[in-house]
């Protein structure tokens, strides 16, 4: 493989010790790409592999004529104030694009960075796997510490071709004052597979997001799984629809919220419009403190007669059978609660790849602590 | 030595009063059966011995090793040597038994038996599933004891480890108490200590006990020989058992 750049930034400590705790990786050996957009520049846009392409969208825009045929065609340009707010001269993004049968299991790495106070970061990102091509991406989208205030708007835009595959990992960790609105939308053709992971665990004021997966194609998979825990003073709106439009496309949609006095809509929406298809729904939630709200909205839709849909909804509290239950095995109560929390927050993704894992692992055991006391 | 003593214990769950006026003597390396009907209290009897913060002691009170634990925290009396095994654990959703089979196995210093224990009890294909969760019945069985053989404690509770077990199981399980118990020991070498309900007295064809008691409405109605109760409960009842026992207590 040869690489094609290198990125050669000076970036400050802070930022950097930030990115981590998003899941990013400053040894290039371990990503097959990076990309990093602070505020609207774009600093990093560098690939190790020829069949992985990376760069700013203005940059695609710029090289690619055919960029017209995505822009603005997952997701309606009209839909809300937010997609007409982004859709502007300066808006930045990344353009991230597997070649037709490049298997890349190396993970692309894509950050967007707020470091100026009270910034609105415009966003709009495209994901295209071409048919046969594999792409594991992992997204930190986090603000600077001390950036209390700000925005982030993103529109993401993911084409998964035949038999391709895109694992979309998303990890988030912003400030208290911080508004976020993603928009996104993914189209995914036969036998494709769309794999999408969300954590969020610190302080927001505002995250509102609602990703659709339209599965047009014969047999094409979507599984969209979150971990969200909501700080006091928070408002966290989020969920994942999926239209099964596709003959024998299936999806599943997992969530798991934690409210400490925040409020979470978990929302999530499976529609059945085609022959055998299938879906399946659950939400999770744990309240651990008297006041916070959960708020859980499963929906199903079925259009056709020989749909399976299914969804479980269910929350509550810890159990004090299961505290006192491990501490017969010798636990303290916290380190119980811990290890419960933990569990609970431990969702069997299927097909999700161990390193991701193991960033979705580290994200939980930061704030494990915050969460618990 | 002294292992467990209960002195004129007192018991309420949800305010009501299920235990009264319960004594209780333990020596290191004996081994104590307790029969007794349905409701009658005998699981309440061990959740309050292990801190179970739902059964409140309003009388008397509880020495292991000769110290008072009566307000210790469940967790020190395990560290102190105290296990247990429930009837119905409950399922920890996520937490795997592999997880907890490591909580145990710090305690008990037993970190490089987790393997051999596992394969003994034949529960290493279910290393990954959640805590108790879809467990069979003997499932649960053998998953409590693995865990209790990793915790190594120095004095074993067991509710009822032999209810509901199939006769393959059953093997597995009683000679793993047996082990765990030291009954395979000669008594002057024995350590360990248990205090095991049997609802069947099955477990006694693997583990052979020092004495029986049975608890009745709340109270210990009898103490002696355990095979003598379990054959005496058998012909006569429990309430047959314990005016016998009240009428020739050397009998026993
Ligand atoms: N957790 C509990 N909540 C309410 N009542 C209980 C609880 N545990 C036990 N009891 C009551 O205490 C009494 C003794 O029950 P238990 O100790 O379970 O008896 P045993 O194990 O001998 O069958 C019964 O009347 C039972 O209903
Ligand atoms: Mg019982």
């Amino acid at each position: 493989m040869s690489e094609i750049s290198k990125p050669d930034v000076e970036l400050e400590q802070e930022m950097k010790s930030k990115i981590r705790s998003v899941g990013g990786e400053f040894d290039s050996s371990k990503r097959s790409a990076s990309f990093l957009q602070v505020d609207q520049e774009v600093k990093i846009a560098s690939t190790r592999f020829k069949d992985v392409e990376v760069m700013g969208i203005r940059q695609a825009i710029e090289k690619y004529d055919w960029l017209d045929d995505y822009l603005w065609k997952a997701v309606d340009r009209k839909k809300d104030e937010y997609t007409k707010f982004v859709d502007v001269e300066d808006v930045n993004g990344y353009f991230i694009r597997a070649m037709p049968g490049a298997k890349v299991e190396v993970p692309v790495e894509a950050c967007l960075y707020l470091r100026k106070l009270g910034w609105k970061q415009k966003v709009h990102n495209i994901v295209i796997a071409e048919e046969g091509s594999e792409l594991n991406i992992i997204s930190g989208c986090a603000s600077h510490p001390g950036v209390t205030s700000g925005m982030h708007v993103g529109i993401s835009e993911f084409y998964v071709k035949k038999n391709a595959k895109i694992t979309f990992t998303m990890i988030h960790s912003w400030e208290k004052d911080i508004e976020v609105r993603p928009r996104s939308a993914t189209i995914v053709e036969d036998n494709g597979v769309f794999i999408s992971n969300y954590v969020l665990m610190n302080p927001v004021k505002v995250v509102q997001m609602y990703p659709v997966a339209n599965l047009i194609g014969e047999n094409s998979t979507a599984i969209f799984s979150s971990i969200i825990v909501a700080l006091s003073d928070s408002l966290i709106d989020a969920g994942s629809k999926v239209v099964l439009r596709g003959e024998g496309s299936s999806a599943e949609i997992l969530s798991r919220t934690i409210s400490k006095g925040g409020t979470i809509i978990a929302r999530g929406h499976i529609s059945g419009e085609s022959p055998d298809a299938r879906g399946h729904l659950e939400c999770r939630g744990l309240m651990l403190s008297d006041d916070g709200v959960i708020h859980a909205i499963p929906e199903l839709q079925a259009k056709f007669p020989n749909v399976d849909l299914s969804h479980e909804a269910a929350i509550g509290k810890i159990a004090e059978e299961e505290i006192f239950y491990l501490m017969s095995r010798g636990l303290t109560r916290d380190e119980a609660t811990a290890a419960i929390i933990r569990g609970f927050m431990d969702i069997d993704i299927k097909g999700l790849p161990e390193f991701l894992k193991r960033e979705i692992d580290k994200a939980i055991s930061l704030v494990e602590k915050e969460i618990i006391t | 030595m002294d292992i467990l003593r209960a002195i004129n214990l007192g018991i309420k769950v949800n305010g009501k009063k299920v235990l009264e006026n319960i004594n209780i003597y333990i020596q290191e390396g004996q081994t104590v059966v307790l029969f007794g009907p349905n409701g009658s209290g005998k699981s309440s009897l061990i959740s309050s011995i292990i801190g179970n913060p739902r059964y409140s002691v309003y009388d008397g009170r509880i020495l292991f090793k000769g110290r008072n634990i009566t307000d210790m925290p469940t967790d020190e009396r395990v560290k102190m040597g105290i296990g247990i095994g429930f009837q119905t654990p409950p399922k920890v959703s996520g937490v795997k038994l592999s997880d907890a089979l490591k909580f145990c196995a710090r305690i008990g210093g037993t970190e490089d038996k987790i393997d051999e224990y596992a394969k003994l009890l034949n529960m290493k294909s279910m290393m990954d599933r959640s805590l108790n969760d879809g467990f069979s019945g003997g499932e649960i069985k053998r998953s409590e004891l693995l865990q209790l053989l990793l915790l190594n404690p120095d004095f074993v509770m067991l509710d009822e480890p032999d209810s509901g077990v199939d006769l393959e199981n059953i093997a597995i399980i009683g000679n793993a108490i047996k082990k765990m118990l030291q009954r395979d020991k000669p008594q002057a070498e024995r350590k360990k200590s248990g205090l095991i309900i049997t609802h069947t007295g099955h477990i006694l064809k693997y583990v052979d006990a020092d004495y029986g008691m049975i608890l009745h409405r709340g109270r210990i109605g009898c103490i002696g020989n355990p095979y003598s109760i379990l054959d005496s409960i058998s012909k006569d009842g429990y309430e047959g058992c314990i005016k016998k026992c009240l009428k020739f207590p050397n009998l026993m």
